[in-house]
């Protein structure tokens, strides 16, 4: 029998630390005494540790002679806890491990409690899932360097989706006490460089005071519209040593007020609208809580406009007959006037782009539109990445929170209509019903297309699913894009908590980690909680099942299986037509097959109940009832369909 | 099971194409295994349903002429396909298959879409 040498971790990173600091302490002998110049010789591929490196490697670690006193984390720890963090997601690293002893022996792991992660990306974006339904952050805390590499996809999703985070990094400030090899490597001098870009603040504080104020700062900073990632770097040093005797003190938080639009900007918006004969409401990101979903709905009623609601947020019932979504091109090709809520795109919205061989650019506006812009896009911007998009030209632009200046604008409109408009767009109403029965009508007939065939049609699985979830109290904790909005056509989303939208920055990985992140801040609350999850974005960050078996997080995840890089297959076939080369070739590097994964036995070897693959859409509604009676007992589970692409 | 599609009932429609002695020996079996292996499934659904990123095709296809015209001249999101990917032959077995998917059930049939 033959045996596999087992490397042992701990031993191993043992020996690079060693093997780093005999070369940092020992100067090579030959070298010195021949000018540097030496012919290569067999070495050991560690170098034996000088007698110094050997001392402090197996006597007593040296921080054991001040540790004595209150470490500096604890106080740390008084802060976190003065801010009412439940949760710190962390994948362990020395460089944090002051704080992490103290949040778990001083702090008794509780409020906040940590919740262990298997990649930092993973853990960004549980944080961005929770935030989104908590209302509030979730703290990170990381390795710096290696681990702020691993976040970075993570923050950037955040940024671009105006999520608070707040994330800490563990670093070694002082090259001259810092531990040689691996933590040196690890230590960097100004490590949030690499994320400032996409963060909104950072601080490396250098005194336990200063760290207190940073960590306040940073999250009223975090919950201050635009709201975005903040991150602060945490010195090992100030981790570990005790404090020093100084006076510390936590200063009070006051979350800053919204910014409220100009009061003179916002009557003229109320003009425009009122006056209006086919006003249009375009949202996205406009309702942050359940009352801002009710002020959009308040002001569509105040003028019967309809809502194109773009999904970055439940900005307005699926079930409400303004709710004109399905028809946004179309709608904004007809208005005379268009309000824009914390778009994403408004330059996207208001033109159409064909994604042919000339990029075909054409404007949806008809003459004399008007466009009133509301929303924090202008107030906060960086310019490296560009996800401030294209210029967009707009009539009236009100630098502010739209959640925050929506009521001012509803009491403004109600002062500026007439009597005869009212009449008017009552008359529109009875239009908008219609128009969305019939949209409806046809979202059934198109829903029951290939019903009974295989792969499962993304319709199917969405009325499957649908039919199971209800009549509990449910709420969706994914984006719906890749399977048609299906869930948006077919379900009753009547609740801001219903739909949290999508990842900001469509980096793939944030699915499953924010659907988990989402699930534990709706655990609280018993909802019944479903991700439908892509494939391939499972396969970014699968240890993330881990995460919600281990911390008991309800979770049905039902896959979105269908075996590819979708997307990006249908760009590689329309390069090859372009080109006229043909498209047989486009499988090669954008689809998982060969071998097909099984994502059922996945979950299981995690230790969570995993059902399929469902290549049968009648196996489906079933499986689903067995996996509700699981996840509504508080464990989540996997169920595995063998999908259409969209 | 290779069905051989004669779509004697869409020859009113396309009788002055001419590709219309070609779809007339279309074969739907090799039909839907062209849609699959040159990626008509990816946007428009393996049963032709539509989605997200394409139009429905199926049932009730648009006429044979107005399909083939669109394949071949198309500048929109959808590339065109040319003959050097895509043969006439190919194109008329595609739409025999089109031709052969069924209707789906009534909605108001299917309790989870009834409710």
């Amino acid at each position: 029998m033959t045996r596999t040498p087992k490397v042992d971790r701990r031993k191993f990173l043992a020996s690079v630390a060693v093997a780093g600091a005999a070369s940092a302490v020992a100067p090579d002998s030959e070298a010195a005494t021949t000018g540097g110049v030496m012919p290569p010789s067999p070495r050991p591929s560690a170098l034996r540790p000088s007698a110094v490196v050997a001392a402090a490697e197996s006597a007593a670690p040296a921080a054991l002679a001040h540790a004595e006193g209150r470490p500096g984390s604890d106080f740390m720890v008084d802060v976190l806890r003065s801010l009412k963090l439940d949760y710190i997601a962390t994948n362990p690293a020395s460089s944090c491990r002051g704080l992490h002893e103290s949040l778990i022996n001083y702090g008794n792991n509780e409020r906040p409690e940590l919740l262990t992660v298997m990649h930092e990306e993973s853990g960004t974006g549980m944080a961005h899932g929770y935030s989104k339904v908590a209302g509030k952050p979730m703290a990170l805390l990381f390795h710096g360097t290696v681990g702020l590499q691993h976040a970075t996809m993570g923050l950037y999703n955040a940024w671009c989706d105006r999520v608070p985070l707040l994330l800490m990094v563990g670093n070694h400030m002082d090259a001259a006490t810092r531990p040689p090899g691996v933590p040196t490597t690890h230590s960097a001098q100004d490590p949030l460089a690499l994320v400032r870009d996409f963060t909104k603040w950072d601080d490396q504080p250098s005194s336990l005071q200063a760290c207190a104020e940073a960590m306040v700062r940073a999250y009223k900073i975090a919950m201050t519209p635009p709201m975005e990632p903040v991150c602060l770097a945490l010195d090992a040093h100030l981790q570990e040593h005790p404090q020093n005797g100084e006076l510390l003190s936590i200063p009070k938080l006051t979350l800053t007020a919204p910014p409220q639009g100009d009061a003179n900007a916002v009557r003229e918006a109320a003009r425009l609208l009122a006056a209006a004969e086919r006003p249009v409401i375009v949202a996205d990101r406009a309702a942050r809580t359940a009352a801002g979903m009710r002020a959009v709905v308040a002001l569509a009623e105040a003028l019967s406009a309809p809502v194109v609601d773009q999904g970055g947020r439940l900005n307005m019932p699926t079930t409400h007959d303004l709710n004109q979504s399905g028809r946004g091109p179309a709608l904004v090709g007809q208005a005379d006037v268009i309000l824009a809520l914390e778009l994403t795109d408004l330059w996207g919205t208001l033109n159409a782009f064909v994604d042919n061989p000339q990029g075909t650019r054409t404007s949806r506006l008809k003459p004399g539109a008007k466009v009133i812009n509301l929303g924090v896009g202008d107030l906060y911007i960086r310019a490296n990445y560009q996800d401030f998009q294209r210029f967009a030209e707009a009539d009236i632009s009100i630098g502010a929170d739209a959640e925050a200046t929506l009521p001012s604008l509803i009491e403004a409109v109600k002062s500026e209509l007439t009597p005869e408009r009212r009449a008017a767009n009552a008359k529109r109403t009875d239009d908008l019903r219609q128009a969305r029965a019939q949209m409806r009508e046809r979202s059934l007939a198109a829903a029951a297309l290939g019903w009974d065939s295989s792969p499962v049609t993304t319709a199917r699985l969405a009325a499957d699913l649908w039919a199971a979830i209800r009549n509990e109290n449910w709420a969706l904790v994914s984006p719906d894009f890749f399977v048609s909005r299906w869930p948006h056509r077919l379900w009753n989303f009547e609740q801001h908590h219903q739909f949290i939208g999508g990842s900001g920055g469509a980096g793939v990985g944030y699915g499953l980690p924010a659907a988990v992140g989402a699930a534990l801040a709706h655990r609280s609350e018993g909802r019944l909680v479903v991700n439908i999850q892509s494939d391939g974005d499972l396969m970014y960050a699968p240890g993330a099942l881990w995460t919600a078996v281990h911390h008991k997080i309800p979770l049905l995840s039902v896959m979105h299986n269908n075996r590819a890089y979708h997307q990006e297959r249908m760009h590689v076939q329309k390069v090859g037509n372009w080109r006229d080369r043909g498209v047989d070739r486009s499988r090669i590097g954008t689809t998982i097959e060969n071998p097909f994964i099984d994502y059922a036995r996945l979950a299981q070897s995690m230790g969570m109940l995993g059902i399929g693959p469902i290549e049968d859409p009648k196996d489906l509604a079933p499986a689903l009832k067995r996996a509700i009676e699981v996840v509504k007992s508080g464990d989540p589970v996997l169920i595995d369909v063998v999908s259409a692409p969209r | 099971m290779k069905r051989q599609i004669g779509l004697w009932l869409a020859v009113a429609g396309w009788a002055v194409s001419g590709l219309c002695g070609t779809a007339l020996a279309a074969d739907a079996v090799k039909g839907k295994q062209t849609f699959i292996r040159v990626g008509c499934f990816e946007c428009h659904g393996h049963v032709g349903q539509g989605g997200v990123a394409g139009l429905k095709l199926a049932p009730d296809p648009l006429p044979f002429d107005a399909l083939v015209n669109f394949v071949r001249t198309t500048s929109g999101q959808m590339p065109r396909y040319s003959t050097r990917i895509l043969s006439d032959d190919d194109l008329a077995d595609i739409y025999a298959y089109l031709v052969s998917i069924p209707k789906p059930p009534d909605p108001k049939s299917i309790p989870a879409l009834s409710r």
